[in-house]
């Protein structure tokens, strides 16, 4: 089991003005299990990269010092393993025993005991397959462990988890949590956004302040007990810290769109997703539950007009399409349906296409020919209801996991739909731009927009959702 | 990975041979066959690579359902040498509307396409015979590839797929930011090229997160690498690349000794 120790540690990438992390004091004693907090940007993946030896020396400028064992990171890489968020960019090879022993052959254990040691470490993570199992045709929940597999095989002293769940449904966020709590013998640092689940596998909390150091330090209970408002506004997930639940205030208004029968087959696939019929109402919130795979993505593409259904109709009403409404939208040109249904997209950065956030603002107003006049006073409001204005100039692709959230909604808003369509819109994202989505999303229910979102995310749909269907049952109304 | 996926009984005789011998063996048989032009040598390989087909541990039916590409682009080729071919000698077949069809035109149809079976066929069975991570083991052990070149292929490879999910994502995406082009052509092309730099730069950025994991678990440790899944080249792996080259000496030297033999150069 290692230790880690942090003296005046900071770190700034190549290029940027501003320290990622700075001067941070820590000193993890061998056997520690340390969850590790702080608001989006607070540079947490970093001290990760940092500690598995992960950061370049001609990659950025580094302050301080940081050491595993007494010493540099970069030289004893073999005593870290480390787990990352996407499970389809860590696995390397096809087969799930190959996969475990590639880091095996790497550090050049000896032939022999490389297979009874792969065996214990998929046994270690309670992965239920035999050895040859292909990777592919694992589920998420089962491809993360399998991971983490990989990264206990070469018995490290560190563990390193940089939101090992984030991606994760429920199900599958669980059986990865069952398995880290499993891990003996070795120091934990994990990153996770979702406190409350991840309590019950940590024995101290550490909160990082953005660009500042160590904020709070100790036991999961002091830390919420004497710092827990000051973090929940600061935007950490905080246990016991709900959001105020803003339910419709009045009555749904007319429908919007019908579901009947619908439903699409992948090219390739071997069935279609379930078969769908719903409403979606103004004036009300609906959300779209179900587990990994259940097809809610493939239902908001449906359903904003994208794809084409390969059964089953989609159709718009008077209400949401006047005249148009005759036309199903996946017809409509892409100009009109922005108009009328707006998508948001689980990764934002698949709907970005300029290169200034501004620009982004300006383009669904522009494809409509609005004035200048009327797209430059569109831009400038919404820069300023999603707290954008000092970012008008930059790369899309350069902002935080929570700005390009609030910029990829802002998008969809610019044409003033009456129909919002959003999938995981709550993903990865800290308790600040959580409780500022629930508050947008809700005043524009409140204005008589439909909205729906596909997710996973239970406090969300317990904060806004008016109606629930469950993907892959049957029962919807 | 249809079509690189294995689908033959991993233990007929020749299916586990050593990956390397079956790349070699291929090999040698297709550079053989690209000595000459005659229809004879390419008859004599395919037949051949015919008869051992089961020694492979597949199925005729199985190797056409894999091979329809390559039958589609046989019938072109034929279709394309009956209608364009310049040198037109022999006696006259048919006439098809204003092409008259000849001997000449025929027997030159029937070589190509023969050659186009023959020099495809070993790679189809090779490739249907062989796991890509077997392939990447042996190219490492017995022929001392680089592990960084050969891994970090077969990883990218594994990526792949993820391809065509990911431009239908951001074809949609466009559409839904209220970018599409109609008919007209120009946009067309400009929403092409934009949507296929997009592809492009979330492929380096998995790419580099992938390289990033795996550097993480040691592979550019610089520690000798050792190996989990021992390649062994036996005696009859050794045999089977002898073989395929005695067989296709023997196709040459048929077709030499009865006057057929066409150099290509």
């Amino acid at each position: 089991m290692s230790a880690v120790e942090l003296r005046g540690f900071g770190w700034r990438h190549a290029g940027r003005r501003s320290w990622a992390l700075r001067d941070v004091d820590l000193r993890i004693e061998p056997g520690e299990r340390v969850l590790l907090l702080g608001p989006s940007g607070a540079g947490k993946s970093t001290l990760l990269a940092a500690l598995a030896g992960l950061l370049a020396e001609d990659s950025g400028e580094r302050a301080g010092s940081a050491t595993v064992d007494g010493r540099e990171p970069g030289t004893v890489r073999e005593r870290t393993g480390i787990v990352f968020q996407d499970p389809q960019t860590q696995l390397v090879l096809a087969r799930a025993g190959d996969d475990v022993a590639f880091g095996l052959e790497n550090r050049g254990v000896p032939a022999a005991e490389i297979w009874p040691r792969v065996d214990e470490a998929l046994a270690r993570v309670g992965f239920p397959y035999e050895r040859d199992r292909r990777t592919g045709a694992l589920s998420g929940g089962e491809q993360q462990r399998l991971a983490l597999a990989g990264a206990l095989a070469p018995r490290p002293g560190l563990l390193l988890l940089d939101e090992p769940t984030a991606n994760l449904d429920p199900a599958g966020a669980t059986l990865v949590r069952d398995a880290i709590g499993a891990v003996r013998d070795v120091t934990v640092v994990l990153v996770e956004h979702r406190v409350a689940e991840a309590l019950s596998i940590v024995d101290r909390v550490v909160v990082l302040e953005a660009g500042g150091g160590v904020a709070v330090d100790g036991t999961p209970g002091e830390v919420f007990a004497a710092h827990g408002d000051a973090l929940a506004a600061q935007g950490v997930w905080v246990p016991g810290h709900p959001v105020d639940p803003r339910q419709a205030d009045g009555p749904p208004g007319p429908d919007l769109l019908h579901a009947r029968g619908l439903t699409y087959r992948h090219p390739g696939a071997d069935r279609p997703i379930s078969t769908v019929d719903l409403s979606v109402r103004a004036g009300a919130a609906l959300a779209v539950l179900g587990p990994n795979g259940a097809g809610k993505s493939t239902l908001a593409l449906l359903l904003g007009g994208l794809l084409t259904p390969t059964g089953g109709t989609v159709r718009a009403t008077a209400a949401l399409a006047g005249d148009a409404a005759a036309t199903p939208p996946h017809r409509w040109r892409a100009a009109a349906l922005t108009q009328r249904i707006g998508s948001v997209f689980q990764e934002p950065e698949h709907q970005f296409i300029t290169a200034k956030v501004a620009d982004e603002l300006a383009l669904g107003p522009r494809r409509l020919g609005l004035p200048a006049g009327a797209v430059k006073s569109i831009v400038d409001d919404l820069l300023g209801r999603l707290r954008l204005d000092r970012l008008a100039a930059a790369n899309p692709y350069t902002l935080s996991g929570g700005e390009q959230r609030r910029l990829s909604v802002a998008t969809a808003l610019a044409t003033a739909p009456r129909l919002l369509l959003l999938d995981e819109p709550t993903f990865g994202q800290d308790r600040r731009t959580w409780a500022e989505l629930v508050d947008l999303l809700a005043k524009l229910r409140d204005d008589g927009a439909g909205i729906v979102t596909m997710t996973h995310d239970t406090d969300f749909v317990a904060a806004l959702a008016d109606r629930t269907v469950h993907l892959g049952q049957s029962g919807a109304p | 990975m249809r079509f690189t996926a294995p689908l033959a009984d991993p233990r007929a005789p020749l299916a586990r041979r050593n990956p390397v011998a079956k790349l070699a063996g291929s090999l040698i048989f297709t550079v053989a066959l690209l000595w000459t032009l005659d229809p004879l040598t390419p008859a004599l390989a395919l037949a051949i690579e015919l008869a051992v087909v089961p020694l492979f541990g597949l199925r005729y039916g199985d190797l056409l359902r894999r091979s329809w590409p390559l039958l589609v682009s046989a019938l072109g080729l034929v279709v394309t040498l009956v209608v364009f071919a310049a040198e037109r000698s022999g006696a006259l077949v048919v006439t098809l509307g204003p092409i008259p069809v000849t001997t000449g035109v025929l027997t030159n149809a029937l070589a190509l396409t023969l050659r186009l079976f023959a020099v495809a066929l070993p790679g189809v069975l090779v490739f249907a015979t062989t796991d890509p991570t077997d392939l990447a083991d042996a190219l490492i052990q017995n022929v001392r590839a680089s592990p960084r070149f050969a891994i970090g292929a077969l990883a990218a490879f594994r990526l792949l797929p993820l391809l065509g999910d990911e431009w239908q994502t951001l074809t949609l995406a466009r559409r839904a930011r209220g970018v599409d082009a109609g008919w007209n052509p120009w946009l067309r092309l400009r929403l092409f090229a934009s949507t296929a730099f997009a592809l492009l730069v979330g492929a380096i950025r998995r790419g580099t997160r992938l390289a990033t994991a795996m550097d993480a678990r040691g592979f550019d440790s610089g520690v000798p690498r050792t190996v989990a899944r021992p390649q062994r080249f036996g005696p009859a792996d050794a045999a089977l690349i002898l073989g395929a080259t005695a067989l296709a000496g023997g196709a040459l030297a048929v077709s030499i000794s009865l006057g057929l033999f066409r150099a290509l150069i």
